[in-house]
């Protein structure tokens, strides 16, 4: 089996178009929903019969929610690897499902129905991840998408739930509300004046951590930030919500300064930084994707700051998304080695932003 | 321009000072002659360390009597969860309710879910089948867990369902 992201509502990529709120500073907004059903063993104890006794009634349940009406069923099981790293590469899967790691080689029943915006992995560390994935700065929009998908589920299928300690879930720095609501946030500018260490120290002590792009365990690149909730338990799913709509604002007017500051103190040293991140894009013949990632956050910073115009948000959170290994592959149709694939990485941004720089003059 | 400390490496920042006298001296520095006076010239992240530590805490799981116990349903034990982080099945939390209860109060400050409220749809009427096939599951479990006495229950449940 091949897989065809085109088939999927929105290719998945409804998340990208930067039609959200902040969109310049904030990539998106992301929050799961860990539940489990009743009478099972947790997707890593279980065997494959069972797993694939929880994907068929889990099958049963989202046939009857309405909100999951036009999602689609992809057996994460039945992919190639390249396939689910490119699954993963879209944010669609957790490295988990996706079986990326040799500790963790991909489960039999493990599935995602995909729709546009929202999704249900099944067989993760646990039987269910309901998540939701907006564009921008959107927590209450993503969690009210997500509710809904909870409840209509949840009268179907039997949740694994305890009076005292709420849902309840393989590992129990989940239990509880099962939540984890995160921002990917985009801070070059508190980066550059170095307050970086001081805003996220200020989070740990909220109760709040941050990842890399790909969420736990991940590196942080090109100055993305993925700052989520710690803990689920002693909190309602809106309070969570709240504490992180209020510090997430602190965290987007600081940036906002240190950019000013920036602009102010060091004109032109950052001026001249940028053109020439942007330059090396427009011009490289080979670039690794952490020197993209890196050149993307120069520019996504001078897009912001206004000195470089008529280039979209849209198209900078394309090539994140796109100069990916698993994407590229796609693209040209075959495997590519490391080396190549920096060849071919170039080769796209380049094009990319030479059709960008035609449409706009 | 080179390091005027080090004279090896380009030189990344400029320190200036100023004595009492108010005469400006300017020195410039590489990365590493800049961090051996204390100055950081790039930034360092701290790496995580709330994730990381919480990640751990399952092996700090304090022993107790409870430990020999196994789960009735999926046979995990808490040695299973110090050495992976993670439980076997949802019955595993009334198992050893006390022993997670401490946990999750550590971890979150509170065992007490405060969030959504949650009523399991009264189950119909379940086909035989699948019940059996997961009595099955559990017998085999069972089985390779060597609990016999539970097996033997479970034998002569699916018996009955037969």
């Amino acid at each position: 089996m091949t897989l065809d992201l085109s088939l999927l509502p929105d290719g998945g990529v409804s998340w990208l178009d930067a039609s959200g709120d902040h969109a310049g500073i904030v990539l998106s907004t992301r929050i799961r929903l860990a539940r489990n059903l009743e009478g099972f063993a947790f997707p890593g104890r279980a065997r494959d019969g069972e797993r694939l006794r929880v994907l068929s009634r889990v099958r049963e349940a989202v046939g009857t929610a309405p909100s999951l009406e036009h999602h689609v069923l992809v057996r994460v099981d039945d992919l190639p690897s390249e396939d689910r790293l490119l699954l993963h590469e879209r944010h669609l899967v957790s490295r988990e499902l996706a079986g990326l790691d040799p500790q963790h080689p991909v489960r039999s029943g493990a599935a995602v129905f995909l729709g546009a915006g929202t999704g249900v992995m099944v067989n993760e560390e646990d039987h269910l991840r309901l998540q939701a994935l907006r564009s921008g700065f959107a927590l209450s929009e993503a969690y009210a998408a997500l509710e809904r998908i909870d409840e209509e589920l949840g009268a179907t299928v039997p949740f694994a739930y305890h009076q005292e300690f709420g849902f309840l879930t393989s590992c129990p720095t989940n239990t509880g509300t099962g939540m984890r609501a995160s921002v990917m946030i985009h801070l070059p500018g508190l980066n550059a004046t170095k307050e970086i260490s001081k805003t996220l120290a200020g989070l740990q002590q909220m109760g709040l951590t941050y990842r890399g792009l790909y969420g736990e365990g991940s590196e942080v690149v090109g100055n993305f930030f993925q700052i989520s909730n710690q803990t689920t338990l002693g909190r309602s799913e809106d309070e969570i919500i709240d504490q992180l709509m209020y510090v997430l604002r602190t965290v987007i007017s600081r940036e906002e300064d240190a950019r000013r500051v920036l602009l102010r103190d060091a004109g032109y040293i950052i001026e001249d930084k940028l053109w020439r991140a942007y330059g090396t894009l427009r011009y490289a013949r080979s670039l690794t994707f952490d020197e993209a990632m890196s050149y993307l956050s120069g520019v996504r910073l001078a897009v912001g700051l206004k000195l470089i115009t008529g280039l979209s948000v849209y198209t900078l959170n394309k090539l994140l998304i796109f100069s990916q290994s698993a994407h590229l592959a796609q693209a040209e149709g075959r495997a590519l080695t490391d080396s190549e694939a920096n060849l071919v990485r170039a080769r796209y941004v380049r094009q990319l932003l030479a059709e960008e720089a035609g449409t706009n003059g | 321009m080179l390091c005027d400390s080090c004279k090896e490496r380009d030189s990344v920042v400029t320190l200036t000072r100023s004595n009492a006298d108010g005469v400006v001296t300017e020195e410039h520095l590489c990365e590493r002659c800049a961090l051996e006076r204390g100055i950081e010239t790039h930034i360092t992240q701290p790496k995580q360390p709330l994730a990381d530590f919480i990640g751990a805490l399952h092996k700090q799981l304090p022993a107790s009597p409870h430990d020999s116990g196994r789960c009735g349903f999926c046979s995990g034990t808490l040695r299973d969860f110090r050495s992976t982080g993670r439980l076997g099945c949802p019955y595993c939390y009334t198992t050893f309710e006390a022993t997670l209860r401490d946990w999750l109060r550590r971890i979150h400050g509170t065992s007490k879910h405060v969030g959504k409220r949650y009523q399991p749809p009264v189950p119909l009427v379940e086909e035989g089948a699948t019940v059996l096939a997961e009595l099955r599951d559990r017998l085999r479990r069972a089985v390779e867990q060597e609990q016999f006495e539970e097996a033997a229950r479970l034998r002569d449940q699916i018996k009955v369902l037969e």
